[in-house]
């Protein structure tokens, strides 16, 4: 690990007047960050812990939420409204990681973790052009079972790791910024990138910007929702695959329906074409098939993942049904 | 700069690179709290600030001014242990015994946990304030904790029937 | 007896054909055990009582202190630099910013290291324990990816890990052969292990095959694993005049201070290893590069070093188990006797090692066939040796043997636990030794009667709940006794009344404390707060190695030695007053805390009368176990029958085991508590091998690529059903205590019994581990 200075930040304005030098990273629980650092592939200047701002869950008129970037994933899963509004996110963060990780990280650094692959980890011994841009990588013709079918390009194969993420990705969610420019918004959908010849580049976010808090828009009373991961053990793992839908149907036809696959691509992906597929149709298993068949028809799986195009089919229509069934 | 350690102040090292764990066990001598991975993904290294469960390899030292960390010292000695310590014996939830300090406060952790009703994966309804302390809740909510010996079983025995008996609040005090 | 006399050399493979027979043919009371040992008539003593471990306290209150535990004035703390070719040499290596990085003592590289001889590598001298015979940083010359080229000292652990960092080293690549596909196609060679060929042929098997009515032929495949054990390795050494003390985390301290003197041209007395608590072992706690470094880099700096590895370091320093790629063939007539069983393969190792995978040894005694062939080759890739881990050989071997045999039963539609009866042997089927007990049968029946086996639907995949298909799987997991060359041990009496036992055997979490002190105590008729059981001290007597499940024998016939010479010592001390004189070894017996005559108890002395009168405070003797010829003359083995129950999702294939039950035949259990928990780590380490474990080696740079525990997964709270175990507790009358060992024989059978599980929950026979959920989408 780098030496580096170490504040903590005040309050908002602190935090992003200290965040705008160069070399500036803010500290959340530190579960990712502090262990990229000691793997060398963070070297931050200073370190400025963001954990003691916005920890605040909102409720907003009109009966959305408000969750402050620095809400604890525990304390963003046990939350009654959470846990009654938005049971998907609830269920996406309690499968993440474990209870002491879960305790220590927060909000903002959740939506920001970094990819697991093992070619970006090994900073001493692999080429990756996320950890240095231009040096090729590694994974592509290597170990890639838990990689990319979806949006990768031939510069990265890597996946974003966050369950969070996938529900906030079906929940619409916004998330809130500031930096030296004022404050902004931006959908979460939205907010990572495509890994395109520029891996490195991960979010929209400009240098120094502070995610202060997600947004959450109302939740209908009619919609069900929930989120399932697969994965290889049955706790204390990554996704491979994980489907999030909320699902609303009227007279057995789907009025609304939102779905995001995590553990496919370098982002949250939110599965637009089954969407499309889906609205106004029967909310029926083959009207699922074949959502998930058109999502899945640009999914292109590299030499150890294949199974993942038939693992995502599978588990989005099989959250469908279960969704559908409940309302039936 | 200190933190509190087992009810006694601890001057903060100057050097934040300095993790939780590697001042608990080199600077304070407090060897009790172990260190598996430093990596996050053993539990090993688990210890409760301000009685929450958290990895102490993943935790900078610098970060916990002012705030209260309970390591396994601080629970019991051979003498007057703790009453989940001593049920660990009882139930044989360990073997080699390296995992076992992170086990044992992961355990205190979760039990306050249960108690504020925080839901898990395996919760099913999670409209309920009450959690049941079923086996699959003791399972999922351990699995931050590795035990390479295979230790589980008595482990789950052990964690049962110490929260059984006492009302979850107060077990964890 | 002069069978005795030559037996050291014999076990050591000198002179093993001709030796071996004589041993084979000798009457029964010329061996080791061929007169039980008196202890197993005992029933009523400490032994067999469920004991909470001793440790215990000091475990679960943290103060248990283990290798990278013990604090020194003027410690260094050590970070090491690894390779990132696999083979080659270092062409410059720049550590001038390590160097003038804050709080950093020295660096230390191949050109400042002490000169040192290369190890002496396991298996090659009695008491060698190199997991390798390469020169340890002697040289610019690189042998696999991963292997040490530097260490920074620095004062505190981040210091020395930042400068670490900031070293530079450029390599000349040669080429390297790292690829599984590319050795074998330069061609295999037969293997040896502990001095014997892995190759047993009786008829001809091929062509018993070919004729056989029913023929099952299939390939199964094992990756690589690592042991993963929670403690990282970890060492604390220091040069104390002309003295190395070292705090090691081992399963071997006596063979590692004679191996690390002999690499400095030291006695092995000058050399001391202390390993009170070990955090898991497995295999892999023993003499690696680290110890040796972390002794170099003392010297170096002449302070005090700490060297623990991260978790990156145990995967790049310390040997894991070699994948295999294994043949089995079986061919029977239609009631299922076996014509031909033919297990073959092949496996990886490194030019520097003496260490192939054994996976055929679990076939040799297990079938009675009319004809056998088995064979392991091996092909050596520019890689970190390989080296032991839980069950070698067995672990998997059995995973290939036992899924041929399911898949057998399956073909015949015969229960595959009566396909296993009709085929017991009589004797061993490869040595043609009696049995010293086998009552596998008796486990295989007690095992399915409390599993609910005959609930089983034997038509694959029609079982389900839900998105759930349930299936029911079994196999035998197997596991010989063994008891190695070499345990000593030294009992102390105190006028006090007190026995103190020291052996420099260890404690990795299996109970040895616990159980011995019961042992020592029965044997000695004493209550347990009389006995204290030292070890994990090299400077102890006894070369006592904690692996292949021998350590409780080879302590127990120590023990029990130097309880017969202090039992003559004591009556020789007693004389003429005392209730025994005049009594010979053979007419007394240790009870309630002296002696008395074996047929008339109220002529009884204490120890404390006896050494009162005296005037004596202590009596101390030391004494070597036998030979142990034992093994040369019955076939001695332990039995699991293994039954397991899985869940496999309709949807996405995941695996999860719901119910697991292990019934064994491990001879007598000297303490249920603590073999309970032996049993069901054994068990659920197989259960990591059978569905998730797996070292990802990346085989365009012979480098692995998973070194976290993040990465590779062994299997957490919620992966472990309650795992039930049963024992039949039949003494081997030719075992120390009758006890056969059971550390090792959990992990075997088990993957298979998991594997065949899976077969009849969803119709898919999975021949490559891990078993993950991809295989059954
Ligand atoms: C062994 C292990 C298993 C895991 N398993 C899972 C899993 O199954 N599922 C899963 O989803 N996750 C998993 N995780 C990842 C875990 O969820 C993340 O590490 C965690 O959510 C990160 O949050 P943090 O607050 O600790 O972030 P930090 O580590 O503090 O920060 C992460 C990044 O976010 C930046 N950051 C933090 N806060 C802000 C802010 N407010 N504004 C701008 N930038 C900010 C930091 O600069 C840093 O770049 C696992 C982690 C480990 C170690
Ligand atoms: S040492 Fe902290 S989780 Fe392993
Ligand atoms: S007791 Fe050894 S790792 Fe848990």
């Amino acid at each position: 690990m780098n030496r580096f200075t170490y504040a903590r930040a005040a309050d908002t304005f602190d935090a992003v007047r200290q965040g705008s030098d160069a070399g500036v990273k803010y500290l959340g629980g530190g579960t990712n960050l502090v262990d990229l650092m000691r793997e060398t592939i963070e070297k931050p200047a200073s370190l400025v812990d963001v954990t003691g701002l916005s920890r605040e869950i909102e409720e907003l008129p009109g009966g959305g939420l408000l969750i402050g970037a620095g809400v604890r994933n525990t304390a963003l899963a046990e939350h009654r409204l959470v846990r009654q509004r938005y049971s998907l996110l609830t269920r996406a963060v309690v499968s993440g990681a474990s209870a002491q990780i879960r305790n220590m990280a927060t909000v903002g650094g959740n939506v920001l973790q970094r990819t697991r692959c093992a070619y970006f980890y090994d900073d001493a011994g692999s080429r990756c052009n996320k950890r240095s841009p231009g040096s090729g990588c590694d994974a592509i013709d290597g170990f890639n079972r838990n990689h990319a079918i979806l949006g990768a390009s031939t510069s990265c194969v890597a996946v974003h790791p966050s369950d969070m993420c996938v529900a906030l990705a079906a929940l619409d969610a916004m998330v809130h910024l500031r930096g030296d420019g004022g404050e902004r918004r931006i959908a979460l959908a939205d907010l990572h990138c495509l890994p395109g010849d520029r891996p490195d580049i991960e979010t929209m976010l400009e240098p120094g910007e502070l995610i202060t808090g997600i947004e959450l828009p109302p939740a209908s009373a009619i919609s069900r929702s929930t989120y399932r991961k697969v994965r290889d053990r049955s706790s204390y793992a990554f996704a491979l695959v994980s489907v999030a839908a909320v699902l609303e149907v009227e007279e057995g036809h789907v009025r609304n329906v939102r779905i995001a696959l995590g553990g496919v691509a370098h982002k949250p992906w939110r599965a637009m074409r089954a969407e499309a597929v889906l609205r106004g149709g029967p909310a029926a298993s083959l009207a699922f098939a074949t959502a998930a068949d058109a999502e899945l028809a640009e999914a292109r799986p590299l030499s150890g993942n294949a199974f993942k195009i038939k693992l995502a089919r599978r588990t989005m229509v099989a959250v469908l049904e279960e969704l559908a069934g409940e309302i039936a | 700069m200190t933190m509190i350690v087992n009810g006694e102040a601890a001057e903060i090292p100057r050097d934040p690179r300095v993790s939780l764990l590697d001042f608990l066990r080199d600077d304070l001598n407090l060897s009790g709290t172990k260190k598996g991975c430093d990596q996050g993904a053993c539990g090993a290294c688990t210890v409760l600030v301000d009685g929450e469960r958290v990895l102490s390899c993943l935790s900078l030292a610098v970060q916990m001014e002012g705030r209260s960390v309970t390591t396994i010292e601080g629970l019991g000695t051979p003498g007057h242990l703790h009453p989940l310590q001593q049920a660990f014996i009882e139930h044989d939830g360990f073997q080699c015994g390296y995992c076992t300090p992170g086990q044992i406060c992961s355990a205190i952790g979760m039990a306050a946990e249960i108690a504020r009703g925080v839901p898990s994966h395996v919760t099913t309804n999670l409209g309920d304030d009450a959690i049941r302390l079923s086996h699959d809740e003791l399972r999922e909510r351990m699995s931050g904790n590795l035990c390479r010996c295979g230790a589980y079983n008595g482990i789950v025995a052990a964690i049962a029937e110490t929260f059984a008996e006492a009302p979850l609040a107060e077990a964890a005090e | 007896m002069s069978i005795v006399s030559d037996a050291k050399q014999a076990i050591q493979g000198a002179v093993q054909g001709a030796m071996a027979k004589a041993v084979a043919l000798a009457p029964d009371n010329w061996i080791p055990g061929g007169e039980p040992d008196p202890l197993i008539r005992e029933r009523y003593g400490h032994v067999g009582k469920p004991l909470s471990r001793i440790d215990g306290p000091l475990k679960v209150s943290g103060q248990a202190r283990f290798a990278a535990e013990f604090p020194m004035d003027g410690m260094v703390y050590a970070a090491l630099v690894f390779s990132t070719i696999a083979k080659g040499r270092i062409a410059t290596i720049d550590t001038a910013l390590a160097e003038a990085s804050p709080g950093v003592v020295a660096v230390m590289d191949h050109r400042n290291a002490p000169r040192l001889a290369p190890p002496p590598v396991f298996m090659s001298a009695p008491k060698a324990a190199g997991g390798d015979n390469l020169p340890i940083m002697q040289g610019n010359d690189v042998r696999w990816n991963g292997e040490p080229v530097a260490v920074v000292l620095g004062e505190t652990q981040e210091q020395a890990n930042h400068a670490a960092s900031l070293i530079r080293v450029i390599y000349e690549e040669a080429p390297a052969l790292t690829s599984f596909a590319e050795a074998r196609g330069q061609g295999t060679r037969p293997a040896v292990f502990m001095g014997q060929s892995l190759h047993d042929e009786r008829g001809d098997a091929e062509a018993a095959l070919a004729k056989a009515e029913v023929q099952v032929d299939a390939t199964y495949l094992t990756p690589r694993h690592n042991h993963n054990a929670i403690e990282l390795h970890g060492v604390t050494a220091a040069w104390q005049g002309d003295v190395l003390r070292i705090h090691d985390a081992s399963q071997l301290v006596a063979h590692t201070a004679w191996s690390i003197g002999q690499m400095f041209g030291m006695a092995e007395d000058k050399v001391v290893v202390t390993s009170p608590f070990v955090g898991g072992g497995f295999g892999g706690k023993c003499l690696w590069q680290h110890q040796v470094l972390a002794a170099m880099a003392a010297k170096v700096t002449d302070r005090p070093v700490r060297l623990v590895l991260s978790r990156e370091g145990v995967y790049r320093v310390v040997g894991g188990r070699s994948p295999t790629e294994q043949r089995v063939a079986l061919g029977a007539d239609r009631e299922g006797r076996l014509k031909a069983l033919i297990h073959t393969g092949v496996t990886i190792k490194t030019a520097t090692n003496a260490m192939p995978e054994p996976f055929i040894l679990p076939t040799r005694s297990a079938y009675a066939s009319d004809t056998l062939k088995l064979d392991v080759q091996v092909v050596e890739l520019d890689m970190l040796a390989n080296t032991f881990m839980r069950a070698p050989g067995e672990s998997v071997g059995t995973f290939a043997l036992e899924s041929a045999i399911d898949e057998l039963a399956e073909a015949l539609d015969i229960d595959p636990i009566e396909l296993r009866i009709r085929n017991e042997p009589e004797k061993d089927p490869s040595t043609g030794l009696p049995f010293s007990s086998r009552h596998i049968v008796e486990a295989w029946r007690d095992g399915a009667q409390r599993f609910g086996w005959a609930r089983r639907d034997p038509r694959p995949g029609l079982r389900r709940e839900g998105e759930w298909l349930i299936g029911m799987g079994c196999a035998t997991g197997t596991y010989p006794y063994y008891r190695m060359p070499g345990g000593a041990a030294r009992i102390t009496l105190t006028r006090d009344g007190r026995a103190i036992v020291d052996i420099a055997a260890h404690e990795m979490g299996m109970g040895t404390a616990t159980a011995q002190t019961q042992v020592t105590a029965e044997r000695l008729g004493l209550p347990l707060d009389k006995v204290s059981f030292n070890y994990g001290d090299s400077t102890l007597p006894g070369v006592v190695l904690a692996g292949g499940s021998q350590q409780t024998a080879s302590i127990g016939a120590a023990v029990g030695a130097a309880h017969r010479d202090l039992v003559k010592a004591l009556l020789k001390l007693a004389g003429n007053e005392s209730p025994v004189a005049g009594l010979g070894p053979g007419d007394v017996v240790s009870r309630e805390e002296g002696l008395c005559k074996a047929d008339e108890p109220s002529r009884h002395e204490t120890y404390t009368s006896i050494l009162a009168r005296a005037g004596r405070e202590t009596i101390s003797v030391e004494a070597e176990g036998p030979p142990p010829l034992e093994t040369m003359h019955w076939s001695m083995h332990s039995h699991a029958a293994m039954f397991c129950e899985v869940r496999v999702n309709a949807v996405t294939g995941e695996p999860r085991v719901s119910r697991f039950l292990g019934s064994f035949d491990c001879g007598r259990i000297l303490n249920p508590k603590t073999a309970m928990s032996q049993f069901r780590g054994g068990i659920i380490m197989g259960l990591g091998l059978a569905l998730m474990e797996e070292t990802q080696f990346d085989e365009r740079k012979g480098r692995v690529m998973n070194p976290s525990l993040a990465e590779y997964h062994v299997p957490v709270h919620m992966d472990v059903p309650e795992i039930d175990a049963i024992w039949t507790d039949i003494p081997d009358p030719h075992a120390p205590m009758g006890a056969r060992g059971i550390g090792e024989i959990g992990i075997t059978g088990t993957a298979a019994a998991v594997a065949n599980a899976i077969y009849n929950a969803t119709c898919k026979r999975v021949r490559d581990l891990p078993i993950t959920l991809d295989k059954l989408l």
